[in-house]
């Protein structure tokens, strides 16, 4: 590993030198067909949701057809009406990526730090932690509804044990949609924070061992800060998602813990209500972009790819 | 392919370094914390799928919510419940489209950046980060957006147009981190031993680039084969997998979804197992 590091930083930090202009057509020609792919399919779309949310009902038309228009006031309409399930959703999705975070930290740090070299247990530990997604998260989702359900020996068990009131539950809370996120996104946490673990010089941990006393100064000191930029990706990969998630809100919660993509999804499907849809969008879209480049900047990691 | 050798077996040796020795320390209990903790977090991960895996030997009726008994029928009869296997092939037609055209497309796009410096690359690194931040209702939202102005009926092929874009950017950092991580010096030696830097890349940089590659392909497929928020927003009546259990969730799931859900889970472990023994039985014979 040290020798791939020491490597990969000394020579591949700047491209290799190359005759400018041939080279620079070459980058065109390679970029070319994967950005027109999002140009068209990421960033039309984008620009196509922001003419819908301005757009008003044709006067005298059917549910569901629009004309355009500058409706600003659907922007202040749809927030007005749904901003509790906006801001329940962000703070879901906070409590969820710390509790990921919580969980994630160890589990990359047992299979990254502890596992080293043994690559047969390293292997097994990874794939269980990515195999979960062929089981479909839908299908994973509607397990816990039923291990938690009412009837489920889990309650029983908690009842008995006064860890529940006799008729307290688990599913339709908003405990059981949040701790539905923090568990479908969990791999998303530990994979990047793993992926940084993985390539840190054990002999800096070694060293840090021999400058400082104690076990948690050399994590607190040497460790964690270098594994910051897994943390930073694991939590945006994990914010991100479930904060426009509604599959949990939906299975394992009720109706006081709606989450704004459940709304979204509703009034595009269920009334056909496409500029509200689309101005929740927006929001939500601008909302996290505003939030991640704060966050960013402030983790001190503006490359994060 | 000498080149390719000694850089795969310095990877490989490089990668199975015996830790340094440990020198003797006291006990201490954060050494016990860790894997304990770390078991408790697998095991959290792993319950519903133990729970899927043994709800698919249920004998149940058409809603699989209480255990009524042993049986090997669904496995036997895995497409005995409508719309299953139907559904699953959709997924697995969809999942290999998509990731083979997303791999092409992010591979590419990750060699410009890290081997070119290019007027406007600040804007390229943007494209590629913003759908990857952008939640997937949103994503799902704007092209059903895009699909209803266009008039455009959704189904197969607006699926697949979802697939590949939220895709694109996972195989561009995945490969980039590959790419990056390469000897530039290795492709300078090949350049002064062969004619032209097109046999350069194919036979130095390539084969050092197909393990990043397969990591993105993997990543892609997984992806594409659990996403359910875009593909609901776009599929019309077109069902997938997650689609399908999602819509049979309220009335419910037969056991043969979760047979589905347990062999691929089954499949993906086996897959890596295989993987695993050659790769450590390769590294002995060395």
């Amino acid at each position: 590993m040290s020798l791939v590091t020491a490597i990969g930083h000394g020579a591949g930090a700047g491209p290799a030198p190359a005759p400018a202009r041939r080279a620079r057509r070459g980058a065109y020609l390679l970029l070319a067909p994967g950005l027109a792919y999002l140009g068209l399919f990421f960033v039309v779309p984008v620009v196509a949701l922001l003419l819908t949310s301005l757009y008003v009902p044709v006067p005298g038309g059917d549910v569901g057809q629009f004309q355009p228009a500058m409706q600003w006031s659907n922007y202040t309409d749809a927030l007005g009406t749904y901003w509790p399930q906006m801001v329940r959703s962000f703070a879901y999705a906070l409590i969820a990526t710390l509790a990921a975070l919580a969980i994630g930290y160890p589990m990359a740090y047992l299979i990254a730090v502890r596992a080293r070299g043994r690559p047969f247990l390293q292997g097994m530990l990874l794939v269980l932690v990515i195999a979960p997604f062929f089981t479909s998260f839908i299908l994973r989702t509607v397990a816990w509804k039923q291990i938690l359900a009412d009837e489920s020996f889990v309650v029983a068990a908690m009842r008995a044990v006064s860890l529940l009131p006799p008729d307290g539950r688990l599913t339709a809370t908003s405990f059981a949609v949040v701790a539905g996120l923090t568990y479908n996104f969990l791999p998303f946490m530990t994979l990047p924070i793993y992926a940084s673990l993985e390539r840190l010089d054990p002999r800096l941990v070694e060293a840090g061992a021999d400058l400082y006393a104690a076990g948690p100064t050399t994590f607190w000191r040497v460790t964690l800060p270098l594994s910051m930029p897994g943390v930073v990706s694991g939590t945006l990969l994990t914010f991100i998602p479930a904060s426009g998630d509604f599959v949990n809100s939906v299975l394992l919660g009720n109706n006081r813990t709606t989450m704004i993509g459940q709304v979204i999804d509703s009034r595009f499907f269920k009334v056909s209500d496409y500029p509200t849809a689309a101005a929740l969008s927006v929001v939500l879209m601008l909302a996290i972009l505003a939030l991640v480049s704060v966050y960013v900047r402030r983790a001190g990691t503006e490359d994060l790819l | 392919m000498s080149a390719t050798g000694v850089a795969v077996t310095a990877g490989v040796a490089a990668r199975t370094d015996p830790p340094a020795p440990r020198t003797r320390r006291p006990w201490r209990l954060g050494d016990a914390l860790v894997p304990v903790f770390g078991a408790l977090a697998f095991l959290y991960l792993l319950v519903p799928i133990v729970y899927t895996v043994a709800f698919s030997f249920n004998d149940a009726g058409r809603s699989n919510l209480v255990w009524r008994g042993f049986t090997l029928d669904n496995w036997a009869n895995p497409c005995g419940a409508p719309q299953v296997c139907e559904s699953l092939v959709n997924s697995l037609k969809v999942g290999g489209i998509a990731t083979v055209v997303s791999t092409a497309l992010g591979t590419l796009i990750a060699l410009a950046l890290v081997r070119y410096r290019f007027r406007g690359r600040a804007l390229a690194n943007l494209l590629i980060f913003l759908p990857m931040s952008t939640p997937e209702v949103v994503l799902g939202a704007a092209l059903l957006a895009q699909f209803l102005s266009l008039r455009v009926n959704p189904g197969f092929g607006t699926v697949v147009l979802a697939h590949v874009m939220f895709c694109i950017s996972f195989v561009v950092v995945t490969v980039k981190a590959r790419v990056a991580s390469l000897d530039p010096r290795l492709e300078e030696a090949a350049a002064d031993l062969y004619a032209s830097s097109w046999q350069a890349f194919w036979r130095v940089t390539f084969p050092l680039l197909v393990p990043g590659i397969l990591a993105a392909a993997l990543l892609a497929f997984s992806l594409s084969f659990d996403d359910f928020i875009i593909t609901n927003f776009n599929s019309g009546s077109f069902t997938t997998f997650p689609k399908f259990v999602y819509v049979s969730a309220t009335r419910g799931i037969p056991p043969q979804a979760n047979v589905i859900g347990s062999a691929m889970f089954g499949l993906a472990l086996l897959l890596v197992v295989v993987v695993q023994v050659l790769s450590v039985a390769r590294r002995r014979r060395r």
